[in-house]
């Protein structure tokens, strides 16, 4: 029982950070139907910017410390914003219309171009870096379980994103626009709608959630490197999937599940040697017996 | 003549809340020319989706040859002799106008990928009777001289031909036409309807045309089905059609 | 064999000059030799992606997970019956060895073909994937083929004139196979599923096919790689392995064999080529493959096949 008890929390505390990413891979996917390779290098991006950010608040505000590490958090995550629309404008913008395969192929050359780059020694080298304490932390001991504040915090940030998430998507002017985009973009366009603008702003708010993603990975990671991102980010594709792509609740379901379901079986011994590839097992499971995933919905081609 | 070839009996499919066809019953000979004919939105091509297995039917049976065809994928279908052409092209654009029709020559035979790789001697001879077939097919109909060209830097009256002798190649006992003369000007409709109702004479064959030019229709079909909203109201030959009320509403109404 | 078949007689001609330079290799410089066998494999690779990627329009981006198969399969198989061999049998233990090894990755294609051919685009291409993982993950916990720390000592069996052989074979078998009347129809799967269906090709067994058939060279390929390299680590085979057989098929034009070839040939030798500026390797890679497709997404080799004067609407 207390080991089950212990696997839940761990397992939600990861699976929140998956949900955070595949957030991003769907609403993407919602609004351009291709699935954003670049978007796990964001994530790394994310950390990294936190990594330099860091030293510069320490000589203002105290670390590790609730505030600074908002700062902190802040700032990465504008960057990244940035980041994803930059990505956004320059590979995939002139790409718009072209065959779902080239802008996929391209994807991959950014996500390898980013990766690449960011291992060169001149910028941030290939080596594992400790990632600096942001927030003071304590395990709290209740009930025999070791509840790390990290994790609590990993999943109260969740909670709090995903209902932000929710509000900007169903009760805003943008996240309105972004759900026209993604039901029909040509009728969006026809209504006036800046298809654009709105993708842009798709790709930051994806690459925000993802940064944050980052922080709060690296903080659970014994450290940061340039393909940091890669797990995480396949893990939350699949989760993206798992959940129904294009689907925003199915994305954080979807994030949960696999989290659980990876540490529960990481736990087992036996099978936690296995743990890389139990997310794609899962995946070509769901892709058999529910191919649209848990929230999507099948749809039968016109012919 | 006795035998049907086609047979729907309460025939229906529903896409969520839309039933696209209602309970709808037809039959066709084995060497019948038959319309169907309703306006934009009745279900036509949905009914041609039905009958060649691309959707199976909510509810209602349909009998190719006295058989249920319930469950049966498309392939298996064109292979047991139901064939059609698709109201929005659907050429194989980067293959040739040659390949097209060649394409459609392999489900009766039964050298398969290992024949392919070895090329044997009665493989080759096997490809070279293909061939020969095919130019045929497309000589009859005219497309002989295009065969290198890339079907779709075709014209789209000749895409349209070409749609046909693809269906032709496959050797069908029921050929199915959706919208054929569309796009076509009235010279290419009058070569149409010959053509229509040579491949039935010549073929042997029976057709089923969807068709919204009503002069094509009237001129060649033997008997009409008339749907609206998915329903069938009307049923007759092209004299009983034009003079019936409910048809009349039906076009009036809606267009 | 008196037939008149130009494609044999094409690979017939093949084999023979694999087996002249076979016998010219020992004069070869030792580097060169080695480069001219990778250039073979990626041959092989990249044809028979060809078939799955190009001509049957799926995107797999798991070629190296079926190579590995293919190359553990074999090299553990060498190495189990190396000893009870004797030296004049060894040709034909290798030979024993690759066929296995392209036999048994058939079977994982076909493990992966079937549950994931009814997926489409990305869909597909995130599976084969994960597949790559898998293979991965699975290796790297096999203790008979050495974990983590990888296969040592597999015998070194590859030549230049096995690989160029093989390759030969490999070009012809994908060639005569799309260019048959049964072959016209991965291309017809390709352009359109719904009217290839129904002109009575089975769309997924066409696609499950191509998908064995590449497995099955891919197969090949990773075990003439095991009995070269002689050294077999589960990272040689990740996702940048697939990504490189799979910018090869890009470069080379979808679907057209001849560009392939020649692109697997230019994208073997261009990191020779680059190794003076080895750090900045990898970076100039990925901008080429960004900036194919955003020039050139239809290949560099791709000729139009048009003739002139055709109507065009
Ligand atoms: N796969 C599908 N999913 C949902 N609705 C569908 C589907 N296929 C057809 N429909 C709907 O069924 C109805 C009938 O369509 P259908 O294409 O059969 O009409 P039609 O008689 O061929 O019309 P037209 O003359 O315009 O070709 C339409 O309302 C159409 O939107
Ligand atoms: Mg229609």
């Amino acid at each position: 029982m207390e080991w089950f008890l212990q696997q839940l929390i761990n397992g939600l505390a990861l699976g929140s950070i998956y949900a955070l990413i595949a957030l991003g891979y769907t609403m993407v996917y919602g609004v351009l139907r291709f699935i954003n390779f670049a978007h796990s290098d964001v994530l790394m991006l994310g950390a990294f910017s936190a990594y330099y950010v860091a030293p510069a608040i320490e000589k203002v505000l105290p670390l590790p410390s609730v505030l600074g590490a908002l700062v902190i958090i802040l700032i990465s995550t504008l960057i990244c914003a940035g980041i994803g629309m930059l990505i956004e404008f320059l590979a995939y913008r002139p790409l718009r219309n072209r065959p779902k395969l080239t802008v996929l192929i391209t994807a991959i050359g950014v996500s390898l171009f980013i990766e690449f780059t960011c291992q060169h020694k001149s910028v941030f080298g290939a080596d594992t870096k400790p990632f600096p304490q942001l927030l003071p932390a304590t395990d709290f001991h209740v009930l025999g379980l070791i509840i790390s504040s990290n994790d609590l915090l990993v999943v109260f940030i969740t909670a709090i994103l995903l209902t932000a998430l929710w509000f900007i998507v169903q009760r805003t002017k943008m996240g309105t626009a972004m759900r026209a985009v993604s039901f029909n973009q040509q009728a969006a366009a026809l209504m006036g709608v800046n298809i654009n603008k709105i993708i842009s702003f798709t790709f930051g708010l994806g690459s925000a959630l993802a940064a944050i993603a980052g922080i709060l990975y690296a903080l659970k990671a014994p450290g940061i490197e340039p393909l940091m991102g890669v797990q995480p980010g396949l893990r939350a594709f699949v989760a993206a999937v798992l959940g129904g792509i294009g689907n925003l609740p199915g994305a954080a379901l979807g994030g949960l599940l696999l989290g659980l379901l990876e540490t529960f079986a990481g736990g087992i011994s036996g099978l936690s040697n296995y743990r890389d590839g139990i997310a794609f097992a899962i995946l070509i499971l769901i892709l058999l017996f529910k191919p649209a995933g848990l929230l999507g919905k099948a749809t039968i081609e016109k012919v | 003549m006795s035998a049907d070839i086609l047979e729907l009996n309460q025939a229906t499919i529903r896409f969520g809340g839309l039933t696209a066809v209602s309970e709808l019953s037809l039959r066709i000979g084995s060497n019948e020319l038959i319309g169907l004919i309703g306006p934009n939105g009745a279900g036509k091509t949905t009914a041609f989706n039905l009958i060649t297995g691309v959707y199976q039917p909510t509810d209602g049976e349909i009998k190719f040859a006295g058989k249920p065809t319930a469950g049966t994928k498309p392939h298996d279908l064109t292979k047991v002799g139901i064939a059609r052409t698709f109201q929005n092209i659907r050429l194989f654009g980067s293959l040739s106008v040659f390949d097209n029709v060649r394409v459609a020559t392999q489900l009766h035979r039964s050298q398969g990928i290992l024949d392919a790789l070895w090329r044997g001697k009665g493989f080759r001879s096997a490809e070279k009777e293909v061939e020969r077939q095919v130019l045929e097919l497309l000589d009859i109909f005219d497309l002989g001289k295009l065969r290198d060209e890339e079907a779709k830097s075709l014209p789209y009256g000749d895409q349209r031909r070409l749609e046909i002798v693809r269906a032709l190649a496959t050797k069908p006992k029921l050929l199915l036409l959706d919208e054929p003369a569309a796009g076509m000007n009235p010279t290419e409709k009058e070569e149409l309807m010959h053509l229509i109702k040579f491949i039935r004479d010549k073929f042997n064959i029976a057709i089923m045309l969807v068709e919204h030019d009503m002069k094509v229709v009237m001129g060649i079909c033997q008997r009409i089905y008339v749907l609206e909203y998915g329903i069938k109201i009307a049923e007759g030959t092209p004299d009983d059609i034009q003079s019936n009320p409910k048809v009349i509403a039906a076009y009036l109404g809606t267009e | 064999m008196k037939s008149a078949d130009g494609a044999k007689r094409w690979l017939l001609v093949g084999i023979a000059l694999a087996v002249v330079a076979s016998y010219f290799t020992p004069q070869f410089n030792r580097y060169y030799l080695g480069i001219a066998i990778d250039c073979g494999i990626n041959i092989i690779l990249a044809v028979s992606l060809n078939l799955i990627n190009g001509h049957t329009g799926q995107f797999s981006l798991g070629h190296a997970g079926f190579m590995a198969v293919g190359g553990y399969t074999a090299a553990k198989f060498s190495l189990v019956f190396e000893a009870m061999v004797p030296d004049s049998l060894k040709p034909l233990l290798f030979v024993a060895a690759l066929t296995l090894g392209g036999l048994i990755a058939a079977l994982a294609g076909l493990g992966v073909g079937v549950p994931s051919l009814r997926l489409k685009g990305d869909y597909l291409a995130i599976v084969t994937l994960g597949f790559g993982e898998i293979i991965r993950v699975v290796v790297q916990n096999m203790e008979s083929v050495g974990a983590a720390s990888g296969l040592k000592n597999i015998p070194k069996w590859t030549t230049l004139g096995w690989t160029f052989a093989l390759a030969a074979i490999t070009i012809y078998a994908v060639a005569s196979l799309v260019n048959s009347t049964y072959g016209r129809g991965f291309i017809a799967v390709s352009d359109d599923e719904v009217a290839a269906s129904s002109m009575g090709i089975n769309p997924v067994r066409y696609k499950v096919t191509a998908f064995v058939t590449g497995a099955f060279f891919a197969g090949i390929a990773g075990g003439l790689y095991a009995h070269h390299k002689q050294f077999l680590s589960p990272t040689g085979f990740d996702f940048l392995k697939s990504i490189d057989i799979v910018v090869m098929v890009i470069l080379g034009g979808m679907g057209r064999t001849a560009g392939v070839v020649i692109a697997a040939i230019i994208l073997t030798l261009l990191p020779e080529f680059l190794r003076q500026f080895a750090d900045y390797r990898m970076i100039i890679y990925s901008l080429l493959i960004i900036g194919l497709m955003m020039a050139r997404p239809q290949g560099l080799f791709t000729l139009s096949f048009k003739k002139k004067g055709a109507a065009s609407v």
